[in-house]
């Protein structure tokens, strides 16, 4: 995507949710996710630091990625133990290839590529590694994102809502988004999605990647890569909405 | 008909009808900016009369941004020495 695209989409995001629709506009929903807000900032000083074995530099990138890393590896093994020894071997490989950390890609990129890498092989080895095939992202293959039964079948007003969907309540705060009750639940979603989309959604919206970034570390093109994401999201749309109106719906 | 339904007949013979079982499959292409100019003007036209399309959207802008905001597991203990200790052993 080029920047004008970008633009542009953000220009109409905007624009969109001025008329029409109380929500996160396009940039807040575009920006970092907040643990990583200040990361970009520091990272310049952050290598230089950690080339010169800096304790506190490592420290804190410990602490800034080692969870992230472990949700990553997750979704390549199965095993929270396995997980743990990847993202263990991740760190022991950023400690030895620092020094030819050339900055051609974020600190944060360079660490999730070498985590990618070190998941996706003992992936294979668990023989859970899916390869993407141009048979999945065939459309004949793919799952709507909204159960068909939601939309009228017949008439002028065919594939429209047959009732619209119920809107998301963010101030009760017995089902709040924010709680950790649905923390726990999306956690649970995201890990019944199958290997690939939980890497996409993973990268791209859990950890705030770019998608070239995610392409990239994929092997995969930008329109397989938003296939992914579509359906990733789409599913985990579903989920919460089940959680958020109690699987009840209004006819 | 109603005032609604007037509404939609007018859009979809005005820009090319876009469902809302399309417009939920392009919602992705929409976010990420790779929608081609025409199709972004029928998204928009179908978003500013369609109550249950503009729900739907807010609901996955909601999801996204609930995921940006997922608590972390801490370091282990354990694994923060081992691995301190490796980087001391280097320096």
């Amino acid at each position: 995507m080029d920047g004008r695209g970008e633009q542009e989409a953000r220009l109409w995001g905007s624009l969109g949710d001025h008329l029409w629709v109380d929500s996160p506009t396009m940039s807040e929903v575009k920006q970092e996710p907040v643990r990583s807000a200040g990361a970009r900032m520091a990272e310049g000083p952050l290598s230089e630091r950690l080339r010169n074995r800096d304790e506190a530099a490592f420290t804190s990138l410990l602490d800034r990625y080692h969870g992230s890393l472990i949700r990553l590896a997750l979704a390549h093994v199965s095993d929270h133990s396995v997980a743990e020894e990847v993202v263990q071997e991740t760190w022991l490989a950023v400690l030895e290839g620092i020094d030819q950390f050339e900055g051609r890609s974020s600190l944060k990129t360079w660490i999730f590529k070498i985590l990618a890498n070190k998941a996706k092989s003992r992936g294979v080895r668990e023989s859970r590694h899916v390869s993407i095939s141009p048979l999945d992202l065939n459309d004949e293959n793919d799952e709507p994102a909204v159960d068909p039964s939601q939309f009228r079948s017949t008439g002028y007003w065919a594939d429209y809502w047959n009732a619209n969907p119920q809107p998301w309540d963010e101030e009760t705060p017995e089902k709040s988004l924010l709680s950790k009750e649905c923390a726990a639940y999306l956690q649970q979603a995201i890990a019944q999605l199958p290997a690939n989309l939980q890497q996409v959604l993973i990268m791209r919206d859990v950890e705030g990647l770019s998608s070239k970034d995610v392409c990239d570390t994929m092997g995969i093109s930008e329109a397989n890569q938003r296939v992914l994401l579509h359906r990733a999201r789409s599913r985990v749309r579903r989920a919460l909405d089940q959680y958020m109106t109690g699987g009840i719906r209004p006819e | 008909m109603t005032r609604k339904e007037i509404k939609v007949y007018v859009l979809d013979h005005l820009a090319g009808r876009l469902t809302c079982k399309e417009f939920v499959e392009r919602v992705t292409d929409y976010l990420e900016g790779s929608m081609s100019l025409w199709t972004r003007v029928r998204f928009h036209l179908h978003l500013g009369m369609c109550l249950g399309c503009r729900i739907y959207l807010k609901q996955l802008k909601q999801t996204i941004h609930s995921l940006g905001r997922l608590p972390q597991e801490p370091v282990p203990p354990a694994v923060r020495e081992e691995l301190l200790r490796r980087l001391r052993a280097k320096a």
